[in-house]
């Protein structure tokens, strides 16, 4: 439970009269909420890694597509995200 | 058994790990403190890669495994008895407690959810203003935040249905621990990565200073454990200890300092019991005075008796490093991951469920320790 998964920021809201931001993000087309009050500077299109629902830091586009390959291959994004019972159809780690 | 022509950068693998075996000259022992360190090193197939002079032991670092028995009994309690909605990661609900697991007290009918984030339960306390819901509060440093913040979000929403069961563990309190019973033999340890992500490098300094021992904050990738251990053994055979970053790519000296600024926010350094091991000193988070509303333990008082840990468990000697899991009498036999005796049997990332399910890979190791 302690990995952290890095993903690609798709879209940002505010919550609580914006003083927060909540961001969505993909994880290889697996979409999942973020917060995103740890990494202010982060933004649209930015890598993050992220852990149980919070962004812990921004990450390099390269770095974090190698990183997820990996988590996938390993069998550990599905197990991580808590998705293995109803995870779509597999996709291929474009975004 | 896995290849390295499996790993998705098979060279360099191949580099690291010729480094390793040009560089050593004589046997080192190494803790890799992280969990999901143990969970890829025995995975991937590295402890037969190594060569024999270095014997790697893992360490307590899997938050699940060392939640104290109480904490589970009482999360069963609050389930069963209090009528709340109590969620949790999901690793935690295999785990037994002195009677139970929350896995049963769910197959009974309780309302268990588990969550792949804290701010999921704060939703669902949103939704459900007529029941309590708890979130069992599980993880070490880089879980805090997360748990931090979804108390400082059911504060700002002004939820009164919200509390955490905080069951926080610290990775530098821990290396103490180890460092300071007397059977240990640990040279070096393996720092985990994400922690450091959150809390930076600088605490182990005062470590490295004090036991002159190597420490390397390492990812938890089969390219960075073996970089990581190449790291580890040039300074163990120089005769150097430093701290060392071998995964500079996502840790900064200073960590993140929002994320440490929101777990001080919400919690306080305190001693704390590791199961299968004993009381640290500071070693754990708790929930601040200020937050004591959202604060399970003092919202629900539950009285329950502290039950004792299961005696033929040696947990405590494997997670300090001093055996290794083949050298339980009850592994495989009385102890499986169907019918746990002991945490590290439980989680994925506990040595002695890592070393069962893929045997296949240790076997070697089988023949040298039984
Ligand atoms: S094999 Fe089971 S009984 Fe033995 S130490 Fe591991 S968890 Fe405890």
């Amino acid at each position: 439970m302690c990995l952290a998964i890095p993903g690609k920021i798709k879209s940002i809201e505010s919550k609580f009269d914006g003083l927060v931001r909540m961001a969505k993000v993909s994880f290889g087309g697996i979409i999942k909420e973020a917060s995103l009050e740890m990494v202010p500077q982060a933004k649209v299109e930015d890598y993050v890694l992220v852990h149980v629902g919070v962004a812990i830091s921004v990450v390099d586009e390269v770095e974090a597509k190698k990183t997820f390959q990996y988590l996938e291959e390993m069998g550990e994004v599905e197990e991580e995200l808590n998705i293995s019972d109803f995870l779509p159809d597999k996709k291929e780690y474009t975004d | 058994m896995k290849f390295l022509t499996e790993y998705r950068d098979p060279d360099l693998a191949k580099r690291y790990l010729e480094g390793i075996q040009q560089s050593v000259t004589r046997p080192w022992t190494i803790m890799e403190v992280c969990g999901g360190q143990t969970h890829s090193l025995v995975k991937n197939g590295i402890l037969n890669m190594l060569p024999k002079e270095i014997n790697m032991v893992h360490g307590p670092g899997c938050p699940v495994c060392v939640t104290p028995l109480h904490l589970i009994d009482k999360a069963v309690y609050l389930a069963e008895e209090k009528d709340v909605i109590l969620c949790s990661y999901g690793d935690m609900l295999r785990v037994p407690g002195s009677e139970k697991s929350l896995l049963e007290v769910k197959a009974n009918g309780a309302d268990i959810r588990i969550l792949y984030s804290p701010l999921e339960a704060v939703n669902i306390a949103q939704q459900n203003p007529d029941r309590q819901v708890v979130f069992f509060a599980v993880g070490f440093e880089t879980t805090a935040p997360a748990n931090a913040l979804s108390v400082v979000h059911a504060h700002r929403l002004g939820l009164k249905n919200y509390s955490i069961l905080a069951s926080h563990v610290l990775v530098p309190p821990a290396i103490e621990a180890v460092m300071e019973d007397e059977e240990s033999h640990i040279q070096a340890f393996l720092a985990a990565g994400h922690v450091c992500t959150i809390m930076g490098t600088l605490e182990y300094y005062p470590l490295v200073e004090r036991f002159k021992v190597p420490v390397v904050i390492t990812g938890f990738e089969p390219v960075d454990l073996l970089q990581g251990i190449l790291m580890t053994v040039k300074q163990l055979e120089k005769g150097e200890a430093k701290v060392e970053n071998q995964y500079s790519r996502m840790v900064k000296e200073m960590g993140n300092p929002m994320a440490q600024d929101t777990i001080y926010e919400v919690f306080e350094v305190t001693d704390r019991l590791w199961r299968g091991m004993e009381v640290i000193p500071m070693s754990g988070y708790e929930v601040k005075e200020k937050y004591a509303e959202f604060d399970a333990k003092r919202k629900f008082n539950v009285n329950i008796p502290e039950a004792p840990e299961n005696e033929e468990c040696i947990a405590g000697e494997i997670m300090k490093g001093i055996k290794k899991p083949f050298q339980c009498p009850n592994f495989g036999t009385k102890c499986k991951p169907e019918n746990p005796l002991g945490a590290p049997m439980v989680s994925s990332e506990g040595a002695c469920a890592a070393y069962y399910h893929f045997s296949g890979m240790i076997n070697q190791l089988e023949e040298q320790t039984v």
